[in-house]
């Protein structure tokens, strides 16, 4: 998932007692793994900070885009840049099918996706680092969407149905985008030049920190977490899926024969876990803050693309319009 | 030019323009007017560089001096390339971009079909191959152009604008071109000599139906992107899409 930090708006969960006979019925259903689906009765707060989760989500498969399509024209082969096409389309697709899902919730797509412009939306803070060399092309497969995958295997079974399902078809996307992107660059380790070489550990070094942050706060700092897993829009905490990512990646590393740029980074045998270093918080805030070394291009990007295309959508309604009345005469 | 025998050349001219009319849509990524239209224009670029492939496959082939298709579409400089002087030309706003794209579709498609009788099997193949998505292709570009051209009056004006502003580089599309009458006789190409006409006729209906006015034929520019003589457009074209190969000699990717 591509949402790091999604206000609830509640203070503190609610007790049973505290609960209306409405909410305790919704919880007993959420409690016993049973789907909440579109027409079913849910508090307000679900229901907001589920339009609020999935429409970062949306506009992050959006946002997205734009770092691949920096390179889209400039992919060395035809096979990658085939690869590439076909990953950028599969983004665009999750975004569709996210809005979707978003609107059984009685959510507009177009007044989210204003929000975004305005920058009272968010995306994930990923999105708003550079893609500088070709390897960043394989680094974003590997890890940005291997990223997302560890926080969106869970959500595939999410409280709400239309999110669980729009996840269950995503993740499997996903996992062929990671693919892809670690075969990008386990060829320019294995098949490259020095200077290939260079460009694969380069955008690691730049992207390693970055993804770390992909999961949010940690969990001192995620005051929000204790409401949205009692409503199973979340399931494990940001530092559990954090862990899991990064006990899961190391190996990975090691077979392309690259490093971390973490000094501290360090296998516990008694845990079993991979220990890492200190994330720069600072700079995380700074980035969704709007801060961020491309947020404001990002943004300028995707308003252009709205604003000057409103004539375009407007013709299609107008020509659909006529279309009608004269089939109707 | 270094000329080929004539069905590589047109092996080439395919290839040549299928690639660069993808390379365009690349371009527009994130910048499409609905997202929906992301969705659409990837799934035409994909559909338009695996057809180059396959041509230029075949042309490397039969070329045979040890060059790839991979070689041809990013080794080649622009004197070499044979595509369409229309496909290499920006993008524009999205009007541009559709008349463009509508523009080259309906020759694209009749050119398939006709190719689809190939004497050459594996012409016959690939264009049987091709024949789906380049319908789904004018289908889309020609729904496009009816609905800009006869929607608001913004739109109908941007269309028309568009239309007048491309229309010359139809030369090569609109005219009967020499090499097509023996790659007729030859049944490389039965019927080709045909595609003009097709074309001029395909264009003049959906025109008339967007309610747009056709500009009188296009005369020759003295130009000719199927002779390797394009505009200034293809260099910058080629250098964005070349720039690693370029940089990077004999790397594998
Ligand atoms: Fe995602
Ligand atoms: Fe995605
Ligand atoms: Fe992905």
């Amino acid at each position: 998932m591509y949402a790091q930090m999604v206000e609830t708006g509640v203070k503190s969960v609610k007790t049973s007692t505290e609960m209306s006979s409405e909410e305790q019925a919704f919880q007993t259903r959420i409690d016993a793994d049973i789907k909440i689906e579109p027409k079913n009765w849910m508090p307000e707060a679900y229901r907001k900070t589920l339009i609020r989760q999935i429409s970062q989500h949306a506009h992050s498969e959006i946002v997205g885009m734009l770092p691949e399509g920096n390179w889209v024209t400039r992919a060395p082969t035809l096979k990658r840049k085939l690869q590439l096409m076909a990953k950028i389309q599969d983004e665009a697709g999750h975004g569709l099918y996210l809005y979707s899902a978003m609107e059984t919730l009685g959510a507009d797509r177009d007044d989210e996706v204003q929000k975004m412009h305005e920058g009272k939306a968010k995306y994930s803070s990923i999105f708003n680092y550079p893609t500088l060399n070709w390897a960043d092309m394989g680094t974003i497969g590997w890890l940005v969407d291997g990223a997302a995958i560890v926080n969106q295997v869970p959500l595939q079974r999410t409280s709400y149905g239309p999110y669980s399902r729009a996840m269950i078809r995503v993740c499997k996307e996903e996992s062929f985008h990671q693919r892809q992107g670690y075969e990008i660059l386990l060829h320019l380790m294995r098949e490259g030049n020095d200077a290939q070489k260079e460009m694969v550990q380069d955008s690691i070094n730049r992207f390693w920190w970055p993804v770390l942050m992909m999961f949010g706060p940690s969990d001192a700092n995620s005051p929000n977490s204790a409401q949205s897993m009692a409503w199973k829009i979340k399931r494990h905490s940001n530092d559990e899926l954090r862990q899991r990512f990064i006990d899961q990646t190391i190996p990975q590393l090691q077979i392309l024969g690259c490093t971390a740029p973490d000094p501290d980074l360090k296998f516990n045998e008694e845990t079993g876990h991979w220990e890492y270093g200190e994330i720069d918080w600072a700079e995380f805030f700074e980035v969704l803050k709007g801060n961020g070394p491309c947020n404001k291009e990002r943004v300028a990007k995707r308003k252009k693309a709205i604003d000057e295309g409103a004539w375009v959508r407007e013709a299609a309604v107008a020509y659909a319009n006529k279309k009608q009345q004269r089939n109707a005469a | 030019m270094k000329r080929f025998d004539d069905t590589t050349e047109l092996l080439l001219q395919l290839g040549d323009s299928a690639m660069i009319q993808a390379q365009r849509l690349c371009e527009l990524v994130g910048g499409a007017p609905a997202l929906e239209e992301e969705v659409a224009l990837m799934n035409v670029g994909l559909d338009l560089v695996g057809q180059a492939r396959n041509w230029l496959e075949y042309a490397a082939e039969r070329i045979d001096d040890g060059r790839t298709a991979d070689d041809l579409v990013f080794l080649r400089d622009q004197g070499e390339y044979r595509n369409l002087l229309l496909v290499e030309q920006p993008n524009g706003d999205f009007a541009m971009t559709m008349a463009k794209q509508f523009l080259f579709d309906a020759w694209h498609k009749p050119l398939l079909e006709k190719l689809c009788n190939s004497s050459d099997e594996r012409i016959a193949g690939i264009a049987a191959k091709s024949i789906k998505e380049s319908s789904y292709h004018i289908r889309r570009s020609s729904e496009w152009i009816k609905r800009l051209g006869d929607g608001t009056h913004e739109s109908h004006e941007r269309m028309q604008r568009a239309l007048d502003q491309i229309w010359h580089f139809t030369f090569e599309l609109a005219n009967p071109y020499e090499l097509f009458n023996t790659l007729d006789t030859d049944n490389i190409a039965p019927g080709i000599k045909a595609l003009c006409k097709e074309w001029q006729a395909i264009v003049a209906t959906i025109l008339a139906e967007a309610t747009l006015t056709q500009p009188e034929t296009a005369e020759n520019n003295y130009l000719s992107g199927r002779e390797g003589v394009h505009t200034e457009n293809l260099g910058f074209v080629l250098a964005e899409m070349q720039f690693l190969q370029r940089a990077y000699p004999n790397a594998s990717w």
